[in-house]
């Protein structure tokens, strides 16, 4: 009998909140209606929409309005927004699910058209162009991309040569593998357009680095041997130069010399010439007493003898012994 | 009977939602359905997106995908026809054609999964075996490197291609024709495979590794020969240059001197050539300019009276 009265429900008490009950039921049908028909689409976004699953519309941001109650079905696509995927390696925190690679060291090792191996490292930067194609078209879009770059990265790569790869060919590869990508993604029909394929570190294996380090230093000592040489080089010959063209100019010097004197000599010859041409015998007699006063008084000893006299033996001893008797 | 006409209106109402309920389905844009009845597909699939209808309670819906969908091999280990060990990792892309023979023969993706593991796994073996490793890394026959400048006439094979015949795409494109019309008959038609990776083995690694340390040891030795022969051929045109220089200026620097000699000789001759008086002068002239050059304080010399300087020592008058 407790049990019964426990659960005895006192209608006449609910009878009061009727009119309440009455609005209720429609305020939540009503609540509910605007809750499911209307939605935002982001600014970076395009809204696909399905109704019964089929498409109908892509719209574009802004508040927009839809069929309620799981009717119509809102796909946000993120057109506007950049996406990136690393190859390679992975930067931390990404948001795109697919940016990051999950096994990097397979990823980034390759072989060369030289049948050598190298390390490649890259990015690829893409955007939504048709979020229908993206969305229906492909399961997966983004691992498909993922699958399609290293296949194309690698094809590229595998037409070329180490040296080609690591230095020389860089840009060549980033260019040759954007349009095979887009290619390969038209032809998939992911809806997807590649904006970039960037190369980041391209290297040789880790065992090969110092040897491939050794040629560049090779390449330095080789700049180098050939540089001191040329500093010698510099260092002697425009010196033997300088040096040659003095002599050469003191040379000269000897030549105007030699003529100038030459000419000199000669014009005062003629001078005198001309005196004695005039009065050969006074100007004869003149020249040679005026040299003879020059040289005689320079003489140590002058001895005079008369061409009767046939000894001079005496006098001489006699003009030295009085020389040694005034010391 | 107001309150059970309300009652059974209710209970029309619900009946009427539950029928329409069972006897319609939604197929969306990436799906494609198959009706089944007591477990045995009926009619054609159904393509298109939409509301669609169907017989309610014995009519079935099971749905597969109409998207194209993936296929990623693991990575293997085989050998290549030049017994190089390789790792292939391979991935291919696919759709279900024939979703009815899809059902009626694999059920679900899983055991699609495992047939496309086997067929494409077999037949990309089948293909490596084949070929030689050069075949299944590039891709374009005459592509022609651009060579390193600095190492342009290394020894060996750097910097070199090697030559292909039929390359990667090409292989590629045989396992797809040989994998596609066996999985045709499973109702899937295989769009795409492709090699996503093929790199060697562990041990084959070491080996190539050895490889390119010597290759790259013998252009460093190169570098380094070419710089000590540039370095000499330095040294030797700068000992040429220097005798050259040296031996040329000596050259000059004689003919000068001997030009400048011979004109003076040449002025000298005519002055003192032009007269049998000039020359008798001359030798006159000459001599008294040698004795002053000659005799000095340490000569002694011994002068007759008879010499014409002291004739006049003896006497003023001279006979003639």
């Amino acid at each position: 009998m407790n049990r019964s009265d426990r659960f005895e429900i006192d209608w006449s008490s609910l009878e009061r909140y009727r009119p309440l009950f009455f609005w209720l039921v429609p305020a939540i049908l009503v609540i509910g209606l605007l809750y499911t028909s209307f939605y935002t689409v982001q600014a970076e976004s395009q809204g696909v929409v399905l109704r019964f699953g089929r498409y109908v519309k892509t719209v574009d941001p802004g508040l927009r309005f839809k069929m309620p109650f799981g009717i119509d079905h809102v796909s946000h696509v993120p057109v506007r927004r950049q996406l990136k995927q690393e190859f390679g390696f992975g930067t931390p925190g990404a948001t795109n699910e697919t940016q990051v690679s999950t096994e990097p060291e397979q990823e980034r090792s390759m072989v060369t058209g030289d049948l050598n191996t190298a390390t490649v490292e890259w990015i690829i930067q893409y955007r939504v162009r048709e979020p229908q194609l993206f969305l229906f078209k492909v399961r997966d879009p983004g691992l498909t991309l993922r699958d399609l770059s290293e296949s194309v990265m690698r094809t590229v790569v595998g037409d070329r040569t180490v040296d080609e790869v690591i230095t020389i060919g860089r840009q060549e590869i980033e260019a040759d593998a954007l349009t095979q990508l887009q290619e390969l993604v038209n032809r998939y029909e992911l809806g997807l357009s590649i904006d970039q394929v960037q190369l980041k570190n391209v290297n040789p294996p880790k065992k090969v680095q110092p040897s491939f380090n050794e040629v560049n230093q090779a390449q330095q000592q080789r700049e180098q041997m050939i540089n001191i040489a040329n500093g010698e080089y510099n260092k002697e010959v425009p010196r033997a130069r300088g040096e040659a063209e003095q002599k050469i100019q003191a040379a000269e010097g000897y030549a105007l010399k030699r003529v100038n004197e030459a000419t000199g000599d000669v014009s005062r010859f003629n001078a005198v010439l001309k005196e004695y041409l005039d009065a050969r015998e006074v100007t004869k007699q003149r020249i040679y007493i005026e040299t003879m006063s020059e040289v005689i008084p320079q003489l140590g000893r002058k001895i005079i003898i008369d061409d009767k006299a046939n000894q001079i033996l005496p006098l001489l001893q006699l003009s030295t012994g009085s020389e040694g008797n005034s010391r | 009977m107001k309150r059970l006409s309300v009652g059974s209106a209710i209970a029309v109402a619900v009946v009427l939602g539950f029928l329409f309920l069972t006897s319609t389905y939604t197929v969306s844009e990436t799906d494609q359905v198959i009706i089944t009845q007591f477990g045995k597909p009926v009619g054609d699939p159904v393509q298109s997106s939409g509301l669609h209808f169907k017989v309610p309670f014995i009519q079935e819906v099971t749905r597969f995908e109409k998207r194209i969908l993936e296929w990623d091999g693991r990575p293997n280990e085989m050998p290549t026809k030049d017994k190089t060990y390789i790792v292939v990792d391979t991935f291919g892309r696919w759709r279900i054609q024939d979703a009815k023979q899809y059902f009626l023969r694999l059920r679900d993706e899983r055991s699609a999964q495992s047939r496309l593991d086997d067929i494409l796994g077999s037949e990309t073996r089948n293909a490596i075996a084949k070929h030689e490793l050069i075949e299944l890394i590039r891709t374009t026959k005459d592509r022609v490197p651009v060579r390193d400048e600095t190492i342009a006439d290394a020894p060996g094979n750097i910097g070199v291609l090697y030559p292909i015949n039929k390359g990667r795409a090409r292989i590629e494109e045989e396992i797809f024709t040989k994998a596609a019309s066996k999985l045709a008959d499973f109702g899937i038609e295989l769009l795409d495979i492709r090699f996503k990776r093929i790199n060697y083995n562990e041990s084959v690694r070491q080996r190539i590794y050895d490889r390119m340390i010597s290759e790259r040891e013998q252009i460093a030795e190169r570098f380094r020969s070419e710089g000590a022969g540039e370095a000499a051929k330095i040294i030797g045109r700068k000992e040429k240059d220097l005798l050259q220089i040296e031996s040329e200026a000596y050259k000059e620097v004689q003919q000068i001197r001997g030009a400048a000699d011979a004109e003076a000789a040449n002025i000298y001759a005519t002055a003192y050539n032009q007269s049998e008086d000039a020359v008798e002068f001359y030798s006159f002239i000459k001599t008294m300019e040698t004795y002053q050059e000659m005799l000095d304080q340490n000569s002694t010399m011994i002068l007759s009276t008879d010499s014409d300087i002291f004739k006049y020592l003896k006497q003023i008058d001279q006979e003639p």
